[in-house]
């Protein structure tokens, strides 16, 4: 266990290096943030109370969004493309030979960034959002752990969704095509564009149910208390994918370490 | 470098993009995958407004159409930028890693060097979408096409793509004096977008201002638009003010052309 501890550890630290590309990041993230802010101030002046949101849920519903764009990895995340890129040119071979498990040790790397990005590129806007607007927070511990458990369940659904993206390069020579629709899927399934209560009819059922939606929808209406049946079923949803995300990664992974194999490396 | 050999600059972007252009067509399959993925992931962004009007009949006294074509006009100027000269946002991993002396040394401007440089023919698919919105924003508006309505939409995309151009390029000459604010001048660009998709006077009176007096967003298509849709410019600024349009790219492009060019006298390699 303590080597996947230090992994993270040195993750976080590997992230933390670039100061100021980080601050740029925050910058832009900000400014995404209040143009998002005055969208949707628009949006729910004409038509008060859309989705189950009130002004001041789909305001905060902007901060949080901008925050775990990157510790999520809604956009794809460092990471898994590194992770990619080394089934693509063949470097995986050598992360293959190491005596410990390779979904756990790119795992314990997303947690590391995952968590310093938290903290820098979360926090921030987060703070600056603020500020400037009057954002709802979790009342209590209870919704406040609640919130913990929901963000960490997104980070590791996301993840599993980018490991098999990143795994597919085993099979297809340029897996770019496949990260691409990756990325279309989550921008739209998450939330990112437009928070998935807005989606109308059949569309908003489907959206709601797919794994992208426990990326960025199911924590931020943890947050804000908004889930439809309670946060406990919300949290239940995302254990329920990342269950089955995570097997099916550890699956792939055997298979496609099987035809490393049969390659000859 | 006054061999009489070296091309005029037009004539060495063109012989560095078509490089690119023939490498990314050696797989053709990818290249359209890539491309129409480009396309829609940059799309969502108007599949975001559809959505809104499920909700709603007009977005600040805008109907679907008008905020079809101001989507379309945002989308066309920062495709084309991106498209031309997007790459450039890379100047600052050149300078680590050593690169830009290699442009100084080659008989090619260094700015062109720049801006061709791993030239991405798939980010034609922005431009590509944006066409579609366009042709589907103009059948269903309902307008008395003028020839002045049509000169000064025609020539705002021309002129918007000559701002965000300015954008990218006054962000690269920023990352002469650090090179990892790379993501600073993503705001403008890929921000300004997402700012020029909306009416610009829902931000408020502050933002309004800024885009016009400071960073001039709001001559890309808004202006423009308000002149061509003949709808009221906000805060008390003359009805003729979208006319301005080619003076303030104009000027711009001459900011954008002096700051790269004051970056540039600014190198000085990466030391060790």
């Amino acid at each position: 266990m303590s080597v996947y501890w230090a992994i993270a550890r040195r993750s976080f630290r590997r992230y933390s290096t670039y100061r100021i590309a980080t601050a740029s990041g925050v910058f832009t993230n900000t400014i995404f943030g209040f143009i998002f802010c005055g969208v949707f101030l628009t949006l729910w002046s004409a038509e008060p109370g859309l989705g189950g949101y009130q002004a001041a849920d789909a305001l905060t519903f902007v901060w949080i969004q901008q925050g775990l764009l990157m510790p999520i990895g809604l956009f794809g995340a460092a990471t898994t493309s590194e992770l990619g890129e080394r089934v693509r040119s063949g470097a995986v071979a050598v992360d293959l030979y190491r005596p410990v498990s390779l979904i756990g040790w790119w795992l314990s790397a997303d947690l590391g960034r995952a968590g310093f990005q938290l903290i820098a590129r979360g926090g921030v806007p987060l703070l600056v959002g603020t500020l400037a607007f009057d954002l709802r927070f979790p009342s209590g511990a209870a919704q406040w752990i609640a919130v913990a458990a929901a963000l960490l369940l997104a980070l590791l659904v996301s993840f599993g969704i980018r490991y098999l993206v990143a795994l597919t390069g085993f099979w297809i020579v340029d897996a770019r095509g496949v990260e691409y629709a990756a990325i279309v899927l989550s921008l739209f399934f998450s939330g990112m564009i437009l928070p998935l209560v807005v989606f109308p009819g059949a569309l908003g059922e489907v959206a709601r149910a797919t794994p992208w939606a426990a990326t960025l929808q199911v924590p931020a209406d943890v947050w804000l208390g908004r889930t439809a049946h309670g946060a406990g079923l919300a949290l239940a949803f995302q254990l329920a994918w990342m269950a089955a995300l995570l097997t099916a990664g550890a699956l792939l992974t055997r298979l496609a370490t099987r035809k490393v194999v049969i390659q000859g490396g | 470098m006054g061999s009489p050999q070296v091309l005029a600059w037009p004539a060495q972007y063109w012989l560095l993009i078509r490089m690119w252009i023939r490498s990314s067509l050696a797989y053709p399959t990818s290249f359209v995958l890539m491309t129409v993925g480009f396309a829609l992931i940059t799309g969502l962004d108007f599949v975001a407004v559809l959505l809104m009007f499920s909700h709603i009949e007009s977005f600040a006294g805008f109907g679907l159409a008008e905020m079809a074509l101001l989507y379309a006009t945002a989308a066309m100027s920062l495709g084309i930028a991106d498209l031309a000269l997007g790459e450039i946002e890379r100047v600052g991993n050149r300078i680590r890693s050593g690169e830009v002396d290699v442009w100084l040394v080659r008989p090619a401007g260094a700015f062109v060097q720049a801006a061709a440089d791993n030239f991405a023919l798939r980010r034609i698919g922005k431009p590509l979408q944006a066409t579609v919105v366009l042709v589907g924003a103009l059948v269903h508006l309902d307008l008395d096409w003028t020839a002045a309505r049509v000169v000064v939409l025609a020539t705002s995309m021309v002129t918007g793509a000559l701002i965000f151009g300015s954008i990218f390029v006054l962000g690269a000459a920023f990352q002469f004096v650090t090179n990892d604010a790379a993501e600073v001048a993503n705001a403008f660009t890929y921000g300004g977008q997402q700012l020029t998709q909306y009416p610009l006077a829902i931000f408020g009176r502050e933002v309004v201002l800024a885009v016009t007096f400071v960073v001039p967003l709001a001559f890309v298509n808004y202006y423009p638009l308000l002149f061509v849709l003949d709808k009221p410019v906000p805060l008390g600024m003359p009805s003729w003010i979208g006319l301005l349009t080619p003076l303030v790219a104009a000027a711009m492009t001459a900011i954008a052309v002096t700051a790269w060019r004051a970056g540039l006298r600014r190198y000085r390699s990466t030391g060790s």
